[in-house]
């Protein structure tokens, strides 16, 4: 078995008397989509927010390939090949959308202390942003503003910008978020697309899409993760039929 | 052909209107009006300077005002000791504002919101109080200071001269920022401004670009200063005043911030009125104080934004 | 040092710190609970002290000067926040400084036009006008005596509204969580008004007592405002238990500032190199310090704010 790309060894996070993140142990192998899921407050946008540098733990450790990341700020996670999306959309909505991935791509793509010449005119920006746009389905729009965009297409385009940066592993949370069932589908297909060539590690609560996704799964309770497996396995685990997947499935049915 | 945008028909024919000037006024023999457009255009370069901050970066500094005085002083103190090389002035003018910049940015961006304003602000006062303890160079009284002097290339002596130097100044700063702003810099600006939390996610180290911003803004309006010390050849610490970091955001905002030419509109239309009401009524400050509140409260993309643009994007 | 001399500087500094107590106060509840930057309080200030003025001037009573001018400060405050203020809630921060700012000028206009330019007189009531001796031998104004006792008397009552009272549970939900307060059914346009024209009477008050100290002239608001603002930056913005302890801070260090540093300067350089730098470092000394709190405890001292 290949070495883990990301290890998440005894993380914890407390908030007063509150117990976030209760010793959370699991890792990442590369090349795989690891979906978190969990019933809501077991703790899944705290661990989204220590490991992107938003909150500093308590005690643990995270290691990304082999490098101890534990306490590194949002933009160096960043330019070490580790993007995220955000669960509540977070672009540049006076831009076009072509604006927003072509400053993911600026951000990875040499200096930014350039002072003369125009940005939107640079092809080393503009032709690999127009690229990831066509990748998520958005090559149409790539010049409506993005506050215009659709909420469907702004979570595209949050996709998009991650992997604009040219990561190593991409951190999903809920990209699933607010959508629809036809634009849960669609979404589903295009992160299918980078199966195999990123490394994925997805929040999700939609089942439908973990399930299609996931060649793991782990189980989020109370800030513990209480079971790592292959889907199937998931699905038949008595525990977490109990803690979770028993009231989804009703939802679902 | 290209269809021209509405808004570089205006940009072009004001700069135009303002190239005209001194041929005109000197037909008309009228040099009050000369030296009040050349004022004019000073105070352009520094709202001008203000909105690369404001109105890109988001960042609402309260005390502007002190690189003019700045700017002013590094004219007035170099001639104070009988230094009157105009390049040895402007670049020392460059030099102390870029590094006060420095220093004020460094400590005032770790905050953000209404503690930004605080701070800038404090720091003006702060240089406005220095200012008017030093008395070697004039203290609360000012100090009257000798123009640059640059040999046989210009005579800042003479009005015109003086009035077509700060006019490259304007010009020059207009067509570098309308670059910067569209540059790798200007768009990570603008993204910090859209939305800090995204940048830094991205990978952006945020800080140092909104210093550097900081420290542009800074030099450009030490430059107004040094010119302004020229024009009026006089530096008095008021300059430094937290009122007159006021009355830059007052430029900036009723001409339109963001957009670059609204400013120097703003600059233009503060100092003309101030000069017309003043002309009016001893007590024009009655007029224009509720004035400034209903164009606040009313106006929100300035004068600028009333005028059309071609398309719907924004350069 | 003389220790009479840096009695008396004590004394003047806590003097200064409750003026700026009674204004900031007022301005760190507005603040705090409106999330409103009012740069127009310091004209509060201002139209107090030429209230005060005038009703003296004209009937020659102090006491009268004060029974009139505090309702005089809270009409001019309610009338101000329902006519310019209110619509400035929603805006932000920016939008609010220059509407303000323009408010100042008008106010400072206004002023010049009823009074003229130069300064009022507004003297102390004569039964207050002499010196007491604190410690024998140490003569000190009454009337500053009287400024810091009744400082402190507003202080503690204050503190009695804002934690005893139903109106001081209001008042303290707002400034901690306002949309909470809001959702949790509390009329928030009356809290507003309410804690508005509180400040508006602070403010008022605080000119009052300054008119005979300080000079009652156009313009006297703007220097104590951003004193002001300081403070409540240094205190936490919207706690009036930190807008205490920061006024009494900034008056003390700016006033025993001033004395001492250029005497202490003076003992390692020459004094005349001292007499320069000395009041310059004096006058920087508090924005120093508000840079120095800002940037180990951000929020300020005692913040209010959790919401």
């Amino acid at each position: 078995m290949a070495e883990p790309l990301l290890v998440i060894e005894g993380l914890i996070k407390r908030f007063g008397g509150l117990v976030a993140t209760d010793n959370l142990s699991l890792d990442v192998l590369p090349g795989e989509v690891h979906a978190i899921i969990g019933p809501n407050g077991a703790g899944k946008t705290t661990l989204i927010a220590q490991l992107s540098g938003e909150l500093k733990s308590d005690a643990g450790r995270v290691l990304f390939d082999g490098q101890d990341i534990t306490d590194l700020p949002a933009h160096a996670l960043s330019m070490i090949g580790l993007a995220r999306s955000f669960q509540v959309t977070s672009i540049f909505r006076d831009f076009t959308a072509l604006d927003n991935v072509a400053l993911a791509v600026q951000a990875h793509a040499g200096s930014s202390f350039r002072f003369w010449s125009a940005a939107r005119k640079d092809r080393v920006l503009r032709d690999p942003a127009r690229e990831a746009l066509a990748r998520v389905g958005l090559g149409a729009r790539a010049d409506v503003i993005a506050g215009d965009l659709s909420h469907g297409e702004q979570r595209q385009l949050e996709i998009a910008m991650a992997i604009a940066t040219g990561p190593r592993m991409l951190l999903l949370d809920e990209p699933m978020a607010g959508m629809g069932g036809e634009e849960s589908a669609r979404m589903v297909d295009i992160l299918r697309e980078f199966k195999g060539s990123h490394t994925i590690l997805l929040i999700e609560h939609d089942m439908d899409a973990v399930f299609a996704l996931a060649d793991r799964i782990s189980v989020l309770v109370y800030g513990r993760c209480i079971a790592t497996g292959k889907p199937d396995e998931i699905r038949a685990n008595e525990e977490v039929r109990q803690a979770y997947l028993g009231e989804e499935e009703a939802v679902h049915a | 052909m290209r269809s021209l945008n509405p808004r570089v028909v205006v940009i072009l024919a004001a700069l135009l209107l303002l190239a005209l000037v001194p041929p005109v006024m000197g037909a008309l023999n009228q040099p009050f009006y000369l030296e009040l457009f050349a004022r004019v255009m000073v105070f352009a370069i520094a709202a001008l300077s203000l909105d690369l901050i404001l109105g890109y970066g988001g960042m609402v500094s309260f005390g502007h005002a002190a690189y003019l005085g700045i700017g002013g002083y590094a004219v007035a103190i170099l001639s104070h000791y009988d230094i009157g090389n105009g390049f040895l002035h402007f670049g020392v003018a460059i030099v102390a504002s870029a590094a006060v910049a420095f220093v004020i940015g460094a400590i005032s961006l770790r905050t953000s919101g209404v503690y930004f304003i605080m701070i800038t602000l404090a720091f003006c006062q702060m240089l406005y109080f220095l200012g008017i303890s030093i008395e070697e160079f004039g203290g609360d009284d000012g100090i009257n200071t000798s123009r640059s002097d640059f040999g046989s290339l210009l005579d800042l002596g003479d009005a015109t001269t003086l009035y077509y130097f700060i006019f490259a100044f304007l010009a020059g700063f207009l067509y570098f920022l309308h670059r910067l702003v569209n540059s790798r810099f200007g768009m990570v600006i603008r993204g910090i401004n859209s939305n800090e939390r995204r940048m830094k996610a991205l990978g952006f180290a945020t800080f140092r670009y909104k210093l550097l911003a900081f420290v542009i803004a800074g030099v450009l309006c030490g430059v107004a200063g040094a010119l302004l010390a020229n024009l009026t050849q006089f530096v008095t610490p008021t300059i430094m005043r937290w009122e007159r970091s006021g009355e830059i955001l007052v430029m900036v905002l009723m001409g339109g911030m963001g957009s670059l030419f609204g400013p120097v509109l703003g600059a233009a239309v503060f100092l003309l009125l101030e000069e017309y009401l003043a002309a009016l009524t001893e007590h024009w400050m009655v007029i224009f104080g509720p004035f400034l509140v209903i164009l606040v409260l009313f106006a929100r993309r300035g004068i600028y934004g009333l005028i059309p643009e071609r398309s719907g994007r924004n350069g | 040092m003389d220790s009479l001399l840096l009695l008396e500087q004590t004394l003047n500094g806590l003097q200064f710190g409750v003026f700026l107590f009674l204004i900031s106060a007022g301005l760190t509840l507005v603040f705090g609970i409106m999330n409103m930057v009012n740069l127009a309080h310091g004209s509060l200030y201002m139209i107090g002290a030429y209230f005060a003025a005038a009703i003296s001037q004209w009937t020659g009573s102090f006491i009268l000067a004060i029974l009139l001018t505090i309702p005089a400060s809270m009409l001019v405050g309610v009338v101000l926040e329902i006519v310019a203020l209110r619509t400035l809630y929603d805006r932000d921060h920016l939008a609010q400084v220059l509407a303000t700012f323009g408010l100042i000028l008008f106010f400072n206009e206004v002023v010049r036009m009823i009074w003229g330019p130069g300064g009022q007189f507004l003297s102390p009531p004569d039964y207050l006008a002499g010196h007491v001796e604190i410690i024998p031998g140490a003569p000190y104004p009454a009337f500053r005596l009287a400024i810091i006792a009744a400082g402190l008397i507003v202080a503690i009552l204050l503190y009695v509204l804002i934690t005893r009272t139903r109106i001081g549970m209001l008042i303290r939900a707002g400034a901690s969580n306002r949309p909470m307060a809001g959702a949790l059914g509390v009329n928030i346009k009356l809290l507003y008004t309410l804690v508005f024209g509180l400040g508006s009477v602070l403010a008022g008050f605080a000119g009052l007592m300054a008119g005979p100290v300080l000079s009652v002239e156009p313009g006297m608001g703007e220097p104590m405002l951003i004193l002001a603002f300081v403070v409540i930056v240094i205190g936490g913005i919207g706690s009036v238990r930190g807008a205490f302890v920061a006024s009494i801070m900034v008056g003390i260090v700016n006033t025993l500032g001033r004395t001492m540093i250029p005497y202490l300067l003076g003992s390692i350089i020459s004094t005349e190199a001292a007499q320069t730098a000395g009041p310059a470092i004096a006058s920087m000394l508090i924005y120093v310090l508000m840079a120095a709190v800002l940037f180990f405890r951000p929020q300020g001292l005692f913040p209010a704010r959790t919401g």
